[in-house]
């Protein structure tokens, strides 16, 4: 069975149509690139299969392992196993990072009727996670993205991301605002995290993140919909003729 | 855990008076005459075998008090108090008078004890539900006091430190708080029932927290409740006041009054978790909490800090204050007031600099959620002689909703050109970006508000001791329940 199946998805948000029909499954253990141009709805897609309030489906489904998620709220949605790595990740003003991680894990082990986890077993666990990311105890310790750069934002989302172990995730322009160095130790992160039971949607303007992050196949999003999909090559056309070329497809 | 010590405690206190007097029928009959007269106070006074002094001092209050005017310059709305239909000694209440059993007892309340996982029994000690002493009377308090006692260290019930250390009562009460202060604090110095007296000798650490938990008779004087704190030179004492569980009560009308000193090198550490009942959601039974705290640093060196996390009562009225004498002595102020749906607060903190090179801090943050109203309202005050004087304000407020109020009432009077004060203040709305990061990492909306506000209540939830900090954390996110959405 497909881990994600969208189906002639169509969204609003403040009454104006953003996502007009969109057709994308997924497979376990896929990883899917969508490109576009700015204002096509990438993030409003992210957004949708989050359930973010204000976001309104207005025909159409999307399927996890099978079932409708439209009718689940955020949390449900999150805790069933899927995650969305944000563009800009929120700041939240006195919580330390390490705080806001266990209660996210543990929202899991209660939905799962387990007790909450172990203070030293939780430390340990994210001793683990955080080595690879280059995510320092320092960090831990400060408020959740309060005075983060760029690169440290992105780098917390990949480690909330190791640490929750999604089924599906949404990558939301993990790219942007990232120098070479910044962005290969992220698609680092991201590549350790990719297995045959976890699937990826890596939403991106620019081709650059898929020479790190090499998708198995990769949609073109323009004014609402996909119009056109393909091999890891169709990223690298699109590097060379731009967008313009799907720019008036709406129109069709 | 405090909490079952405290069951025990209250307990305790209900067998003791037993003993005391003999017959529980007889404690039953026991009630001053309605209404607020010198009858009255005779009456309570007698009741307590207090000291002539004590009674002329009552008196006196009373008299001035019936001079007065309640204040009505707090941003608060209520009806009129009739202060004559009121009971001002009915100690311990008649078992007829409680609710029989918890069915009878809000059920939002009970809800309550059950997210804090408070035991049955104990559930009903706080619903003020008639409970019989079937308890093991082994007492946890008794092994306290007896530590306490080796170090010289007075710890027990107003009343028993007039009865036992009459001259040290004498001689400190009424002297940071005058009996003419204010209308509530007069009258609470007519009426007082009881409350906790505290002496730490010369320098002495005190070697745990003190709690009213720890206290013989502690039950049932939340109405006009009496506190004395004296830390002698060199001393050190921390207090803890109060219980996150939310304690219901009979009379609708609290008037407190707390005062500390502070002799030379002396440091007080107040710390308050206050969860009177609110009232249901349209503010129909909550208690009207007016209270007077004031500290003394009156040595050199000394200092105190009050921390507070404010959720309950309908109405609070409420500015824990430090007027700092000594040279070089600090006085600090860090509060949480959270106010839903109905509930009003007006609390701050006045910070009155006399000595040289004294020190305050302020940290008030305040949340208001529902259609409450939130106000700090502060008052720094640099004296001439205060060289160097020192103050540090921040304020923030915290709005949950859109039908609720946060202000900010700060007074500054300088009066040294030497001193330096500084102010802060912010309002924020919790962001539904917040809210939405939160929950698309799988928590609740109500857990994605605990955790933001409690990161927003953070520089004063560090100032709570630490178990007493674990539980506020919980209450901070019971209180703002259905708060969003």
């Amino acid at each position: 069975m497909s881990l994600i199946e969208i189906k002639n998805l169509h969204a609003t948000v403040d009454g104006n149509a953003i996502l007009k029909g969109i057709d994308l499954t997924i497979e376990p253990g896929e990883v899917h690139a969508i490109m576009g141009p700015n204002g096509s709805g990438k993030s409003t897609l992210s957004y949708v299969i989050a359930g973010r309030e204000g976001y309104e489906v207005t025909e159409g489904d999307i399927l996890f392992d099978g079932k409708s998620i439209l009718e689940m709220e955020t949390d449900e949605r999150a805790i069933a196993g899927i995650f969305l790595a944000f563009q800009y990740p929120v700041e939240i003003p006195g919580v330390a990072n390490t705080t806001f991680l266990k209660a996210a894990v543990n929202a899991r082990r209660k939905a799962a009727g387990e007790a909450e986890v172990d203070a030293m077993q939780f430390l340990k666990l994210l001793r683990e996670k955080t080595k690879l990311l280059g995510v320092t105890d320092e960090m831990l310790k400060r408020a959740v993205n309060v005075g983060f750069s760029g690169g440290e934002k992105k780098r917390n989302e990949i480690l909330q991301m190791a640490v929750l172990e999604p089924r599906f995730a949404v990558l939301d322009e993990t790219d942007s605002g990232l120098d070479i160095d910044a962005l290969r130790i992220v698609a680092d992160g991201v590549n350790a995290l990719r297995g045959p039971e976890r699937s990826m949607l890596v939403i991106t303007h620019y081709q650059r993140l898929l020479d790190y992050i090499v998708p198995d196949k990769v949609h073109v999003l323009a004014k609402g919909r996909i119009v056109a999909s393909g091999g890891k090559e169709l990223a690298q056309e699109l590097e060379s003729t731009g967008y313009a070329g799907y720019a008036d497809t709406e129109a069709a | 855990m405090v909490g079952t010590a405290e069951t025990l405690e209250q307990v305790q206190a209900l067998e003791d008076r037993k003993y005391k007097y003999g017959f529980v029928t007889d404690i039953e009959m026991e009630r001053a005459p309605k209404g607020l007269s010198e009858e009255t106070i005779r009456f309570i006074s007698a009741k307590k075998g207090e000291p002539d002094w004590m009674l002329e001092w009552r008196l006196k209050a009373y008299r001035h008090w019936l001079t007065m005017e309640e204040p009505d310059w707090a941003k608060l709305g209520y009806p009129p108090i009739d202060y004559q239909d009121a009971y001002y000694y009915a100690a311990p209440k008649s078992k007829d008078d409680k609710p029989k059993s918890l069915d009878e007892v809000d059920p939002e309340l009970l809800a309550t004890y059950e997210k804090l996982g408070i035991p049955l029994q104990e559930q009903k000690w706080l619903a003020g539900v008639a409970v019989d002493a079937v308890f093991d009377s082994v007492s946890v308090a008794t092994t306290y006091k007896k530590k306490l006692e080796e170090k010289g260290i007075i710890f027990c019930s107003i009343s028993e430190a007039l009865r036992d250390h009459g001259d040290l009562v004498r001689q400190y009460i009424g002297s940071v708080v005058p009996y003419s202060d204010n209308f509530f604090a007069t009258l609470n110095c007519a009426v007082f029932t009881d409350g906790s007296f505290v002496y730490i000798p010369k320098g002495v650490r005190c070697p745990m927290e003190l709690s009213t938990y720890f206290r013989i008779n502690a039950s049932e004087t939340g109405q006009f409740e009496r506190t004395l704190i004296i830390a002698d030179e060199g001393s050190y004492v921390s207090y803890l006041e109060g219980c996150t569980a939310p304690q219901r009560d009979e009379n609708q009308l609290h008037a407190a009054v707390v005062e500390l000193v502070a002799l030379d090198d002396a440091e007080i550490k107040y710390s308050t978790v206050q969860n009177w009942y609110p009232g249901d959601e349209n503010g129909v039974g909550g208690i009207y909490n007016f209270v007077t705290k004031r500290a003394a640093c009156r040595g050199r060196n000394s200092k105190v800090a009050w921390t507070q996390v404010e959720t309950g009562s309908a109405i609070t009225w409420k500015y824990p204050s430090c007027i700092l004498q000594g040279d070089n002595s600090v006085g600090e102020f860090y509060s949480v007031a959270i106010t839903n749906n109905r509930q009003q607060a007006d609390t701050g903190t006045k910070m009155i600099h006399i000595g040289k090179n004294t020190r305050s801090t302020i940290i008030s943050k305040g949340i208001s959620a529902g259609r409450a109203n939130n106000t700090y309202r502060g008052l720094v005050k640099i004296m001439p002689k205060a060289e160097n004087a020192r103050n540090y304000t921040q304020c923030d407020s915290l709005l949950i909703g859109s039908k609720c109020g946060a202000h900010t009432v700060p007074y500054i009077e300088q009066r040294n050109p030497t001193a330096k004060v500084e102010h802060e203040a912010t309002t924020a709305k919790i962001s539904e970006d917040q809210l939405f990061y939160c929950q698309q990492r799988g928590l609740s909306e109500e857990d994605a508000v605990s955790v933001i506000v409690n990161g927003f209540c953070k520089e004063v939830m560090k100032e709570l001791p630490m178990e007493f900090a674990v539980e506020a954390q919980k209450l901070i996110g019971i209180s703002l329940e259905g708060s969003v959405g």
